[in-house]
């Protein structure tokens, strides 16, 4: 397909995007902007206990209160039987969902909502917090993910049986499931090694750290017709859970997706607006919810924290010739971790005979964990990585030659099963082991890390419509909130195919009232696969305009081309005419049979993995334990960019992401399993001024499925980075920290423990 | 005919603990019903949990791919993402 377009003029180039204006005056509406007619506002009081049985909720005084107008808990929603089904990003339990936006029972952690309440100020639902009265029976907590494996661990479900082992078990667990892969003999592989490593990692959960925290206004009509504008990473998403928690038809209910500002994963879920929706339906008057900060850290899911258990066996020429991993990583209070892709990306880089991979999903006392950018696969990597760059230490190769001696390419079967194709791996390195990076000298207490990453990219439902407005220009109505500049890279694909300029073509994301349905934007897979579904349906309105041409001129259609945005005769024989331009057959539209449009839906299939190779160094200040972070260059097969500055960006913020990561994020919850930081002054996320200029290089390895070769690029650029920086730390001073975070305090302590500091009296 | 391949150990209680399989089928579709027919709930587990890699190329709620009599098929979870 990708021939259809070799010579590219618009696709390939770096125009403004489309919101770009708005964003920065300020204008741009997003989710906690929207304003209805007698809107009240609505406030979650939360849990403050890590694990509590809910024994009573009284709300009278609360409903006493002047101006207070509902309340909501959770005898307001339907009691929804426990039901799986692969809905957003992962298998989902809508009996989990709504026990996750609302408690019933028992609260599960530290901010889990047990009661909402609507009220005409947000001051007056503030104060009506305090008037619910909430009597618990305090439980013991568990937070750790190894101590919630424990047989004598407080359990939090007694109906969680552990699945994925034989004979089925007869007492509940804290882990909801066990999963594996296999591949070859792993102990034959370990037999025939001339060097095993055996290491373990930790990783604490991290959160997304968008700066827009979940927000909603909602409307419950007198008839049952719901208006839902919120800011989420997919309106159909919306619309879905939300009609499912309920108790609604999904065409009851209009959602309309405002700007969003960051998700990365965690606004794959809804929390508020269901709360919202049975408040504005018990109040009678349209609800607004936003979350403060420390809400959306108390309340809302991280990914994971993980255990990463690796054994690595290979021979003294470096090739790798057993592999094992174990993982157990978080879910949070309820079944859900992303163990399955964790245990499926961690060595899906090489390619290895033998191969055993166990997983556990694990619950505990914390925020159910949501998607985070290539969910499980940079908790794992960071394990697999670090791992690798050990060995390359202990067979003395460099740790580039060592992934290149085992790295996959098209043929490799992988440990999880499928057989590559068209993947760009060793691309990757090759790229990297040639960049100027790797020829700069490095100074004291400096040094260089490698580390690579998998994810798979997906496609998925997607529409689009391709609208030809009565001038010329065309509307591209699609249905995925734009997070990362998608907009302009539907109207780039648009105008690529159209044959018109960029500024011709506007895009909208439309409501779900608007367009057919999208999956949600996660996957990485919006350029990819609602990029395809826009392209089909210009290439549709193409057709037509052929036909309309034909018809002024009367000819046959077939004898019609369409070249650089206009209708040409086909060659001598179809006639002699001057052509007609887009607009010249839009305005006439109307004689020639009505407006000119398409509308496509497809499935798209075929995404394409993604690569990324980094290289990143660092300097240690060996007096504080601070790593600064002096050079970075990410890798990466990206098919082809439709926009290369937005896929720069999408690399780059990854990166920024993970050596957050790296270096300071983490949850820290006191001895009652109470978040102690829930907040960006003591939650420490990246600023500008911790970084250099993250260096990009993309390799184009274009994926045949997609007409203009586009691979999925927002996910796995977060994978590499936590190892690229340990490796680094571990080249520059010679210590290997193998928990993350790797915070001054930490780095500073395995310091002095790797060269104790001398007493004063000494 | 199309080999099939039940990858990790989630699906295979459905099974009894097998994991390969030959299975005379021309879609993704036909395979599915063939599955559980012989497995009773796969072909669910299947639908709502799983992806189909077909010779390498992954495929997610897709009926009507084609599969060839010398196809290999890769039964693995579903993928997200964030």
């Amino acid at each position: 397909m990708a021939s259809s377009y070799d010579t590219l003029k618009v696709v390939g180039t770096r125009p403004i995007r489309p919101d770009g204006v708005d964003k920065v005056i300020g204008r741009a509406a997003f989710g906690a902007d929207m304003v209805m007619p007698g809107m009240l506002w609505g406030k979650v009081k939360r849990s403050p206990h890590a694990h509590a049985r809910i024994k009573s909720i009284n709300a009278d005084k609360a409903l006493k209160l002047p101006g207070v107008k509902a309340v909501v808990t959770a005898a307001d929603f339907p009691s929804i039987p426990s039901e799986e089904a692969f809905v957003g990003e992962g298998p989902m339990n809508f009996r989990d969902l709504s026990r996750n936006c609302m408690a019933q029972d028992k609260a599960l952690y530290d901010g889990h909502a047990v009661a909402a309440v609507a009220a005409t100020s947000s001051a007056i639902a503030e104060e009506a917090l305090d008037l619910i009265e909430v009597e618990y029976e305090v439980l013991p907590h568990v937070i750790d993910v190894e101590a919630a494996m424990a047989d004598d661990a407080p359990l939090l479900h007694d109906d969680l049986f552990t699945q994925g082992v034989e004979p089925k078990p007869t007492r509940p667990s804290n882990i909801a499931k066990k999963i594996g892969f296999n591949k070859g003999d792993i102990a034959a592989g370990f037999k025939e090694a001339e060097v095993v490593i055996e290491r373990r990692y930790t990783t604490q959960p991290v959160h997304q750290g968008y700066i827009e925290p979940h927000a909603c206004v909602v409307s419950v009509a007198t008839d049952g017709q719901c208006t839902i504008f919120s800011s989420s990473q997919g309106q159909f998403m919306v619309r879905a859970y939300c009609a499912k928690l309920l108790g609604t038809d999904i065409a009851n209910i209009r959602a309309i997706p405002s700007e969003i500002g960051g998700g990365f994963g965690g606004k794959t879920l809804v929390y508020l607006e269901p709360l919202a929706l049975a408040l504005s339906k018990k109040a009678g008057r349209p609800v607004k919810m936003v979350m403060n900060r420390e809400e959306v850290f108390r309340g809302t899911g991280p990914t994971s924290g993980g255990v990463i258990e690796v054994k690595l066996g290979a021979k003294r020429d470096g090739h790798i010739v057993a592999a094992q991993l174990v993982l157990k990583y978080q879910a949070g209070a309820f079944p859900g971790s992303p163990v399955g892709p964790g245990c499926m990306c961690g060595f899906a880089m090489y390619d290895l005979p033998n191969v055993s991979i166990t997983g556990y999903d694990v619950v505990s006392n914390r925020p159910k964990v949501a998607a985070y950018r290539a969910p499980g696969a940079p908790i794992s990597s960071f394990g697999v990585e670090s791992c690798l760059d050990e060995l390359a230490r202990e067979l003395r190769i460099d740790p580039l030659k060592l992934r290149e001696l085992n790295a996959a390419k098209d043929g490799t079967k992988t440990a999880h099963g499928p057989t590559f194709v068209n993947v760009g791996y060793v691309q990757t390195l090759e790229a990297a082991k040639n960049h100027p990076h790797m020829q700069q000298k490095l100074g004291p207490n400096q040094g260089r890390g490698i580390a690579s990453g998998f994810w798979f990219n997906i496609g998925g439902e997607s529409s689009a419509g391709c609208f030809i407005n009565e001038d010329g220009t065309a509307t591209i109505v699609e249905g995925c909130p734009d997070i990362g500049g998608s907009r302009a890279g539907m109207a780039m694909m648009a105008a690529e195919v159209l044959g018109i300029p960029y500024d011709r073509v506007r895009p909208v994301v439309g409501d779900t009232a608007s367009v057919g349905f999208n999956f949600l934007t996660g996957g990485s897979r919006v350029t990819f696969a609602t990029g395809m579904a826009v392209t089909q349906a210009a290439e549709k309105v193409v057709v037509e305009l052929k036909r309309r041409a034909a018809m002024i001129w009367d000819i046959s259609p077939d004898a019609v081309e369409w070249k650089d945005g206009m209708a040409v005769p086909a060659g001598a024989n179809a006639g002699n005419f001057d052509p007609l331009s887009l607009a010249d057959i839009a305005l006439k539209a109307g004689r020639t049979g009505g407006p000119i449009s398409a509308e496509v839906s497809i499935n798209a299939q075929g995404a394409g993995p993604g690569f990324a190779t980094h290289i990143c160094d660092v300097e240690v200040d060996p007096e504080t334990g601070r790593v600064k972070i002096l050079r970075y260059t990410a890798v990466q097969d990206v098919g082809r960019a439709i926009h290369p500055a937005y896929v720069e960006g999408q690399i780059q913020g990854g990166v920024a992401q993970g050596i957050g990561w790296a270096l300071n994020e983490e949850y820290i919850y006191d001895r009652n399993g109470r978040l102690d930081n829930p907040g960006f002054l003591d939650y420490r996320i990246p600023v500008a001024s911790d970084m250099p200029m993250l260096e990009t290089v993309m390799v184009e390895v274009p994926n045949p499925r997609h007409p203009f070769g586009a691979k999925g690029v927002g996910e796995v650029p977060i994978v590499p980075p936590m190892a690229a920086v340990a490796n680094a730390i571990a080249d520059a001073v010679g210590t290997r920290m193998r928990d993350l975070p790797m915070s001054p305090p930490k780095l500073r302590a395995a310091l002095d423990e790797q060269n104790p500091p001398r007493m004063a009296a000494e | 005919m199309p080999h099939v391949v039940i990858s990790g150990t989630a699906a295979r209680r459905f099974t009894g603990g097998a994991s390969e399989f030959d299975v005379e089928a021309d879609t993704v579709h036909r395979m599915i019903r063939e599955l559980d027919r012989r497995f009773p709930g796969l072909g669910q587990q299947i639908d709502e949990g799983m992806a189909v890699a077909i010779d390498g190329e992954i495929y997610q709620d897709a009926y009507m791919e084609k599969l060839s009599p010398d196809s290999e098929v890769y039964l693995i979870p579903k993928i997200g993402g964030g």
